[in-house]
């Protein structure tokens, strides 16, 4: 197959998947802005302000970035997860398989679709979150690269819980009692620098941590942990996830006999 | 000339011990139309599976048009266009972006995409539909949905599972008119069916798969001459109570008005309608008790099944 052809199977995917998630932005694109709009309320507005400072900054602007990354976070995976899993569930996947369209190009093209997904949930958050506090961005490069990497850590993540997932529960299961926690306990609310030594080290085990940071680092200049080190952490994911869901690919796990 | 599709010594043995296929070898000519059949569980869904990419093989080769389906996946993808027995689109789309979708996945370009799109609904008499969601389709029109939806990249060789299960007998005879005009533009065809009388219309070539094994390839033609007894019904003009003495031939009252005969392809017709005049029998109509080829379709199952599948 040829680039042409390859770029082509590639963008079929990619505005399929597009086309999917704005046919139904009332599941998809709406929910995560109200959801956002009244955690600022709730924990910025109305308890941020007898919080006070945290890391130097008030607490609606330090819990803002790490907001915006949670939606990108549960929308991307969320979108390969279900679209992924419904093709599946609809046999519609046997569209692609019959066609002259390569594993990596399949995966590839879900994955850009989560990420599409994902951008576009952060960027209504991040204009949601300018009505409550202002954002100036100190790292414009960190911002951007962490937000595409996060996403698309995500969506591979969600592409591998549709591959082995058998029913509607199956694709519930990882977000609600494995991504929610991690998200919760991976520094959005607070600094990690506050917590007692013995779950200060647990919480650098959760990757979504380096995340967190890193992005907090490119709008606000201050950070948990050291960024090099997050970026060669949600790297160093992004190749086992990938490689690990094109060898499910290569095998057929749950889409070929 | 390279064959529209061979199959050397295919073998499946699913995750289960199950052993769908035992090996089986299959040559499809160019500009064929070629009938599959076989009984539930026979093995043809796997088959065609497995030409399909939808299914892995244990062992064996696949080659479309010559290309290894093992080697040169995307040239010997691109020559196959596949319909499959189960509606496999997403029901939310529209009719028209199933089609520019499928178009996209095999490299066309939006623009072309659109413009084949449009040839082929038109073609199988959906452009009307073209900005419904499938679901909203009648069963008949999905069917034809998926056919389009198959042939938008232009392939060579047509894989049809079942394409006419479920449709009426006025869209089943549009879709073999329209699939014997394709067939004459060059497409090859595979069909599977269980309606044999459209298999012996349409195919000049025949495979019959039982228990993962070829037990007759050949052509139609062939395969027909084989049938040694036809069975037909004779509807009679008067009531009869007792049968009428006919001692060379085997026959059966299906009611005072239906006389079953069983005639031998050496007896002929002529030899019973003679008996029966002489008996004041008089014969209203007559027609076969069932298809020819289902008869011999049958019998050869039932000879496999008693020999333990050793009818190859």
């Amino acid at each position: 197959m040829n680039t042409s052809l390859i770029w082509t199977a590639f963008t079929t995917i990619l505005v399929k998947e597009i086309r999917r998630f704005t046919r139904i932005w009332v599941q998809t694109l709406l929910p995560p802005a109200i959801t956002m709009t009244l955690y600022f309320i709730i924990f910025g507005n109305l308890i941020g302000s007898r919080i006070g400072e945290m890391g130097g900054f008030g607490y609606m602007e330090y819990i803002a970035p790490g907001l915006i990354m949670m939606s990108v976070i549960t929308n991307s995976y969320g979108n390969v997860v279900s679209s992924f899993f419904g093709t599946k569930f609809q046999h519609h996947i046997e569209e692609l398989l019959v066609a002259p369209v390569p594993n990596w190009v399949i995966l590839a093209g879900f994955v850009a679709g989560g990420v599409a997904r994902g951008l576009a949930v952060g960027l209504i958050v991040t204009l949601l979150s300018l009505f409550f506090t202002s954002l100036q961005v100190q790292h414009l490069g960190i911002t951007v690269t962490t937000v595409l990497l996060t996403a698309i850590l995500f969506s591979l993540g969600g592409f591998i819980n549709a591959i082995y997932a058998n029913s509607f529960d199956d694709i519930s299961i990882v977000p609600t009692f494995i991504l929610t926690p991690l998200t919760y306990l991976g520094g959005v609310f607070y600094s990690i620098s506050l917590l007692p030594g013995f779950w200060h080290l647990v919480s650098q085990f959760n990757p979504i941590l380096y995340m967190v940071n890193s992005f907090r680092y490119g709008l606000l200049g201050v950070s948990d942990i050291h960024i090099g080190f997050a970026f060669a952490m949600i790297l160093g994911c992004i190749v086992i996830l990938a490689s690990y869901a094109l060898h499910l690919l290569k095998i057929g796990k749950g889409i070929r006999n | 000339m390279t064959q529209a599709l061979q199959i050397d010594n295919l073998r499946k043995t699913y995750a289960n011990g199950f052993e769908a296929l035992k090996g089986i070898s299959l040559r499809v000519e160019q500009g064929d139309f070629f009938a599959l059949l076989g009984p539930n569980g026979a093995g043809k869904s796997t088959t065609l599976g497995i030409v399909s990419s939808l299914v892995n093989p244990t062992a064996g080769e696949v080659k479309i048009f010559g290309y290894d389906l093992a080697q040169q996946v995307t040239e010997a993808k691109l020559q196959l266009g596949v319909v499959p027995q189960e509606f496999n689109f997403n029901a939310f789309e529209k009719v028209e972006d199933i089609l520019i979708t499928q178009a996209g996945y095999y490299g066309l370009k939006r623009a072309e995409a659109k413009a084949r799109s449009e040839v082929y609904l038109k073609k199988l008499g959906l452009w009307d539909k073209r900005e419904q969601p499938a679901r909203r389709l009648s069963g008949g029109m999905k069917r034809r949905l998926m056919i389009a939806r198959a042939l938008v990249h232009q392939p060579k060789l047509l894989i049809l599972d079942e394409p006419t299960a479920g449709v009426d007998i006025e869209l089943r005879r549009s879709m073999w008119e329209f699939l014997c005009e394709l067939n004459a533009q060059g497409t090859t065809i595979i069909l599977t069916t269980h309606y044999l009388e459209e298999a012996e219309s349409l195919c000049r070539n025949i495979a019959i798969i039982d228990q993962g094994e070829i037990i007759e390839n050949t052509s139609m033609k062939r395969l027909l001459a084989q049938l040694n007894t036809e069975t037909f019904l004779l509807d009679l003009n008067q009531e009869l109570t007792q049968l009428p003495n006919l001692p060379d031939y085997r026959a059966s009252l299906i009611d005072p008005h239906c006389l079953q005969v069983e005639v031998a392809k050496q007896q002929g017709l002529n030899e019973l309608f003679a008996q029966l005049s002489q008996q004041g029998v008089q014969v209203v109509s007559m027609r076969n008790k069932a298809n020819r080829l289902e008869e011999l379709f049958v019998s050869l199952v039932e000879k496999n099944l008693q020999s333990g599948g050793r009818v190859a």
